[in-house]
């Protein structure tokens, strides 16, 4: 051990974490209970080198322990828990209630369940408390012990499938203590730490100099120890640790009979005078090595049992169990030795293994100090120990270790790039141009990095320049056509997390830092709008209004995207929003849809009022149109709820067609005539609409007498179509010869269908008669179009034919020439 | 040419497979929500959700009542609520009030919201500012896709159309990324892809980022889809302003087409209540005139009937046998042949009826005096008429629209008095109508804002990218011109005409539209797919406002409108047909086609 301790192990508090963690100490703490002393909190890997040590300033310790992703707790005497990291750096604390804190910690313990850890805590009040996952605090207090009196010498905690127990030892005689109660167990059995695994059960226990080994075998097991030790428990053994000293006791693996391949192990090979097929193997490969004969005797005595699978399998797996690098070379040459003699022999298991041995010499390495063995490796998995080497910043390592086992980069390298980066970061000592530098070299082409979390890391130890530093894409919202912009890393450091591909991760962080202008740039670029919300709505509570409307002044995407949530959710913002860049239009616009959002009846000063916003908006925007647009609507509707009071009918809401339409209608002709004019009502629409409100009427009379007014300025077709419309022919005739000769024949060919559509001629004359008429037009005007329109309507019939003939000649001729 | 394209044309890959997702998620969304509960659904989801899961399956997991948004619960409502609505503001609040409704009287409920197809933040925000964000749960419905047929999908997003082009909100880009990283991912990588338009260009890029991101396994599947071919709207508005003229776009036009299916109405059905019917091609009348110009459709009908008849005469003269077999053969089918028939002429004369009151011919002929470019006068005053009389709101606005679009722009005069025209006819309240008309481009007055749509068309070719589109933003008040005249010159959108048009040997895409016009959309996916890139089209794209891109599969990478060096053996038709009929939603504008 390299750790030169002079206090004895049993003055100190000590704590070992299983899988060849690290070890915590509290120097002399147990002899020197002065209350001003400041014991020293040291942390050293299996090896003893020194991790990190920080003055204990805090309460009274009584117990340390470690959680099963290496952090110290350290239980005080008041049931507050610290924790610290592997490097002595605080990290929380949290209490173990009232009760705790009232009748102080006699006893405390650390357990591991398959959920996480656990505290156990012996009170004062002679009573457990225990809380089964620290990360999620619930605090239970276990029922009453009868009958104890002083603290029990010995106790556990057990826990099996989220149940867990205190396991006690008073006098002869053992307790079980439960969520609810507490039951004496009839049969005592020793305590200390068993190891499930074994093939044979045994307890270890250790007294001051001596070791003993119990098992369910009536004699046990001795071993003198030379100093005071601490025992740590291990999946397959047990560390044995002391001021100079750290040895691993374990059982030899032996065959397993479960196994229905023989995968005898070392104990087959090493046991003397052994005559398993490995032990001969080794023996062979040891003979051929020194070019004797022997080895082909060996190799074939094996050959004859056709025992050598089973010999090189037996080699290899040995060789697993061997902490001397030089007896794991020579098993595995031994094996590699007799591969050479068999077809197919698989070579994964081979591989795999001196791999993993490579894997395991490299932690084993007292700089490195973890003393894994081979069974606690396959129970950690490669994944936990490549956090543990992260975790002790041993990053080149791990990234050796995962380059090696050519593990994909997103669990391997770059995972731990990116967890080095995190920790680059938060040496304050460098400047961020030198740190910025470093992780862009390191991480230039590493996939797969989350350089939001790094930044936050950044962040979180005050360093939001660097955070936003490292590493500038060439144009990186210039998302162009190449695949990805990792190119090689700019020379003129830039912002960390600029390297962020996802915006997603980007934006919030950069909010976070108050870098919202920033963020709402990011935002625009990845075409998210969620995210271009996010941070608008994030701004809006940031910034006051002015500057809120003066940033997206400059963002005209945000701005669109901010005006529709206002148009739905703040309508008043949103003329906030027009008046600050003077957008009259708009905000007449708005004024308009105000006035129409307000349903009227009977009442319009509502709406007037907003049209008369709207119309001096529109007069600001220059817009001459609109705004004599909306004049008129402010007269019209003026006239209009006149017009309802005195007529006693609806006239709000319709449109100045609809009025004088619906005026006419009722017979009101003054009334229109003098909207007609008041309104500028261009005189064909006025036209229109009298005719086909008065044949709606069925006011003949009226409509005669209006074409008579004077020259129609839409012609007299419209008066026969719309005679027509209402199946009236009588009139219809009337207007015909009125008609001007270019539209002639289109009135007569109407004339003449009223009666063959409506099956019953009225107002006398037959059919044919319009149509002989409009065909004699036709000729006369040689127009080809014309012929076919009333040859379309000559219906096969007497009468018919003959015009048809006629005319059919007649557009021969026409086309001919 | 459609004709034989259609019948080259590989099979369709199994769209049905999206609809059985989204069922699938849906059914596990409801079941979130344990025992009774009542579905609030938005209005314009539900003729989607009626395709995707019918009421059956609704009340098979457990819904109790269905409502409408917008609608308060009656007094015997369940204790859990479940909204599915899309993401809008305003409902935001209508859900925030029924819950503080609830609070205020003491009663306690659960509510889930679904948003489909996504959530958005600013709903999340609205709800916490209405204080009750913690009162609701929420999750996604990513029901990106309706396949509306064997051959067209449709993403539904009615307000897609006003929220990008005028309100310049790009919110709905993601949806349209997930909806193509969606199709990649069951059809397999797309052969080639395609697109024209600032809005195809943004979302055919996060699409890649997306795709980036998830790195999806998909790369090695054998491609189901061959070209995808993204255009924005505004590309062409001018097919969508022409009036239809085959069937489908009548009946569309008649009776409003929703998410493939119609009310057809007492006058059609002949009875006292209308009918919904399935518009696809399962239909096998419908199918037969769908993309038939109206003229010949009822000539086609008669002739079907007369069929119809003569196989039903086949049973005079049958023995007990055979009559045996035609009754438990084919007269189910006949039936259903004839109901489908007599409800198409049905529809025929409806058609007929509201067409002719509207004097559609005159009509389709000022349409095409506009399209051609000559007696732009008499057009504008029978626009002017059409105001006067009153004749349709909406048709008026569609000829000024076109009107403006060909003419780029009318003349300060015409548009002054066509505005007023149009205000005293149907209200002062269109003055907002002709406000944002102007703003996307619609409807916009000649004058000298020309040089500064020459200006932001330069800008835009110096940055392609998203960079661009903040400064076309800031342009986007400003009309845009439309140069129609000179990309229908050199597309040669008007065919020459030597005689009549022949309607039911047609020889080109124009048929559509009564041999006047072909569309422009269609026009430029043939000519890039012809060319299997942009190049020679670099006029017309410099006329339509670039922004044109062209991908291959297999490199990821490549330059806007690079030359291409791949060729994979696909073939592509059908399209033609397809774009003639009218969608609602924008995946319209995703000229999917098949390649095996």
């Amino acid at each position: 051990m390299e750790w030169g301790l002079r206090e004895d192990l049993r003055d100190c508090v000590v704590a070992a974490a299983p899988y060849g963690g690290p070890i915590a100490l509290l120097r002399n703490s147990r002899r020197d209970k002065t209350p001003g002393a400041r014991p020293l909190l040291e942390i050293y890997s299996a090896s003893g080198l020194l991790l990190a040590s920080v003055p204990w300033k805090s309460g009274s310790l009584v117990h340390l322990g470690w959680t099963a992703g290496e952090d110290l707790l350290c239980i005080q005497e008041d049931g507050t828990v610290l924790v610290y990291n592997i490097f002595c750096e605080f990290q929380r604390h949290f209490s173990m209630g009232n009760e705790v804190l009232q009748n102080r910690v006699l006893e405390a313990q650390v357990f591991h369940t398959e959920f996480g850890t656990g505290v156990a805590i012996l009170t004062g009040a002679l009573r457990f408390s225990l809380a089964t996952n620290i990360e999620d605090l619930k605090l239970r207090r276990l029922p009453e012990v009868p009958g104890l009196q002083k603290p029990p010498p010995c106790w556990a905690v057990l826990a099996q499938d989220r149940v867990t127990m205190v396991l006690l030892a008073m006098g002869q005689e053992l307790f079980l203590l439960d969520n609810t109660s507490c039951s004496v167990l009839v049969r005592p059995s020793g305590t200390g730490c068993t190891r499930p695994r074994s093939r044979q059960r045994a307890v270890v226990l250790a007294w001051e100099r001596q070791l003993m080994v119990v098992g369910h075998a009536s004699e046990s097991i001795r071993f003198v120890l030379d100093e005071d030790s601490f025992l740590v428990p291990e999946l397959d053994g047990v560390r044995i640790l002391s001021r100079s000293s750290h040895e691993f006791l374990h059982e030899i693996p032996a065959p397993n009979p479960c196994c229905p391949v023989p995968a005898e192990a070392s104990q087959e090979i090493f046991r003397i005078a052994s005559m398993a097929p490995g032990a001969l193997l080794l023996e062979a490969q040891k003979e051929y090595e020194k070019e004797s004969q022997k080895a082909d005797e060996y190799l074939r005595e094996i050959r004859e049992q056709q025992l050598l699978p089973e010999a090189v399998g037996q080699c290899i797996e040995a060789a697993g169990y061997e902490h001397e690098p030089d007896t794991q070379k020579s098993l595995l040459r031994a094996a590699s030795f007799g591969k050479c003699f068999l077809d197919k022999f698989p070579p994964e298991g081979f591989v795999r293994m001196c791999q993993d041995l490579r894997v395991l010499n490299a932690v084993r390495d007292y700089q490195i100090g973890i003393p894994l063995t081979f069974t606690q490796y396959k129970q950690l998995t490669i994944e936990v120990l490549l956090d543990r080497l992260v975790l002790r910043r041993l990053y080149p390592l791990a990234i050796r270790i995962s380059e090696f086992l050519r593990l994909p980069e997103m669990q391997g390298v770059s995972r731990i790039l990116a967890h080095w980066a995190c920790y680059k970061v938060q040496q304050k000592d460098k400047s961020d141009e030198e740190v910025a530098q470093a992780i862009n070299q390191k991480l230039g082409d590493a996939a797969g990095i989350s350089y939001s979390d790094i930044a936050t890391r950044a962040y979180d130890c005050g360093r939001a320049e660097l955070a936003i530093k490292v590493g500038w894409w060439p144009g990186g919202g210039d998302a162009g056509w190449h695949c990805h912009p990792r190119v090689t890393p700019p020379s003129p450091p830039g912002q960390l997390l600029e390297y962020e591909p996802r915006s997603g991760e980007q934006v919030p962080l950069l909010l976070k830092m108050k870098r919202s202008k920033l963020a709402l740039g990011k935002a625009i670029e990845s075409g998210d709008t969620d995210l271009v919300y996010t941070v608008v709505l994030h701004l809006k509570n940031e910034l006051n209004r002015g500057s809120f409307f003066m940033t997206l002044q400059n963002q005209p995407v945000a701005l669109s995207l901010y005006r529709q949530f206002c148009r739905h959710q703040e309508r008043e913002t949103l003329k906030d929003l027009y008046n600050q860049d003077d957008n009259h239009q708009e905000l007449g616009n708005l004024h308009v849809l105000g006035g129409y959002s307000q349903r009227v009846s009977g009442r319009i000063e509502g709406r007037v009022a907003a049209l008369q916003s709207a119309l001096d908006e529109f007069y600001k925007a220059k817009n001459d149109f609109a705004a004599k647009a909306t004049e008129e609507q402010i007269k019209l509707l003026r006239l209009q709820r006149h017009l309802q009071e005195e007529l006693d009918k609806p006239y709000l809401d319709l449109s100045l067609h609809d009025t004088v339409a619906t005026l006419i209608l009722d017979g009101h002709h003054k009334r229109a005539e003098q909207l007609y004019r008041d309104f500028r009502i261009p005189d064909k629409r006025y036209w229109w609409l009298k005719i086909n409100a008065l044949a709606t009427r069925g006011d003949w009379e009226e409509m005669e007498k209006f074409s008579k007014s004077k020259k129609s300025p839409i012609g007299y077709l419209p008066f026969v179509e719309v005679a027509v419309k209402h199946h009236n022919r009588y009139e219809a005739k009337k207007y015909t010869p009125r008609v001007g000769p270019e539209q002639r024949v289109r009135a007569l060919v109407l004339v003449g269908c009223v009666g063959d559509t409506r099956g019953t001629p009225r107002g006398g004359g037959t059919s044919s008669g319009e149509l002989e008429q409009a065909a004699e037009a036709a000729l006369e005007r040689r127009s080809e179009a014309e012929l076919g329109l009333v040859l379309a309507r000559c219906e096969p019939g007497p009468g018919g034919d003959g015009l048809a003939e006629r005319l059919g000649r007649a557009r021969a001729q026409l086309l001919r020439k | 040419m459609a004709l034989a394209g259609q019948r080259d044309a590989p099979e369709p890959p199994d769209f049905g497979i999206l609809k059985r997702l989204a069922r699938d998620q849906l059914v596990y969304l409801l079941e979130q929500l344990p025992g009774r509960k009542d579905l609030f659904i938005e209005a314009d989801l539900m003729s989607p959700l009626d395709r995707i899961a019918n009421v059956s399956i609704l009340k098979q997991h457990d819904v109790d009542k269905l409502y409408k948004v917008e609608t308060r619960p009656g007094p015997g409502a369940s204790d859990q609520f479940c909204f599915l609505v899309r993401p809008r503001v305003r409902t935001m609040r209508f859900i925030a009030d029924i819950v503080n409704a609830d609070k205020m009287s003491g009663r306690s409920r659960k509510y889930k919201i679904i948003f489909s197809p996504q959530k958005f933040y600013a709903c999340e925000m609205v709800l916490e500012e209405e204080g009750v964000f913690g009162d609701v749960t929420c999750d996604e419905w990513s029901f990106y896709l309706l396949p509306l047929d064997e051959d067209i999908i449709s993403m539904e997003l009615p307000e897609f159309f006003r929220d990008y082009f005028l309100e310049g909100d790009h919110r709905w880009i993601n949806p349209v990324a997930r909806a193509l990283q969606l199709l990649s991912s069951l059809y397999g990588p797309f052969g080639r892809t395609y697109g024209i338009g600032r809005c195809a260009k943004m979302s055919y890029e996060l699409w890649r980022d997306l795709e980036e991101e998830s790195e999806s396994e998909g790369q090695g599947r054998k491609p189901e889809i061959g070209h995808v071919f993204l255009m924005d709207r505004d590309t062409d508005y001018v097919t969508a302003l022409c009036s239809q003229v085959v069937y489908e776009g009548l009946v569309d036009d008649t009776f409003r087409i929703k998410c493939g299916s119609v009310d057809f109405g007492p006058d059609v059905t002949s009875s006292d209540k209308s009918i919904k019917v399935l518009l696809n091609s399962q239909d096998k009348v419908f199918s037969q005139i769908r993309n038939e110009h109206f003229s010949s459709v009822f000539g086609f009908l008669s002739q079907k009937s007369r069929n119809l008849q003569a196989q039903y005469d086949r049973r005079r003269g049958m023995d007990i046998k055979q009559m045996k077999d035609f009754v438990s053969q084919e007269l189910k089918g006949l039936k259903q042949e004839h109901r489908l028939l007599s409800l198409h002429i049905g529809a025929c004369e409806s058609i007929m009826k509201k067409k002719t009151k509207q004097d559609f011919q005159e009509t389709i002929k000022a349409e095409h005096s506009l399209l051609e470019g000559f007696d732009v006068r008499e057009s504008t005053s029978f626009i002017e008429e059409h105001i006067d009389r009153q004749v349709s709101p909406v048709e008026s606005l569609r000829l000024m629209c076109l009107l403006s679009i060909t003419e780029n722009g009318l003349i300060p005069k015409d548009y002054r008095s066509l505005k007023t025209q149009y205000l005293q006819s149907y209200g002062p309240e269109h003055l907002l109508t002709f406000h944002n008309l102007k703003r996307i481009g619609l409807l916009t007055e000649q004058s000298a804002g020309e040089t500064l749509t020459a200006v932001e068309s330069k800008v835009s070719k110096l940055v392609t990218d998203r960079a661009a589109g903040k400064i076309t933003d800031a342009f986007n008040s400003l009309a845009r011109k439309s140069n129609f005249r000179a990309i229908s010159k050199k597309l040669g959108l008007i065919p020459r005409l030597d005689g009549k048009y022949d309607l039911k040997m047609p020889r080109d895409m124009a048929y559509v539209f009564g041999g006047a016009y072909v569309p422009l959309s269609c026009k430029i996916i043939e000519q890039v797919l012809e060319r299997r890139s942009w190049q020679g089209l670099e006029e017309v794209v410099r006329l339509l406002n670039g922004n044109e891109f062209c991908v291959s599969a297999l490199r990821r990478t490549a330059l806007p409108g690079s030359p291409s060096t791949l060729s994979s053996p696909s073939s592509w038709g059908a399209a033609p047909s397809q774009k003639s009929r009218r969608c609602a939603s924008w995946a319209r504008s995703e000229g999917t086609s098949s390649s095996s």
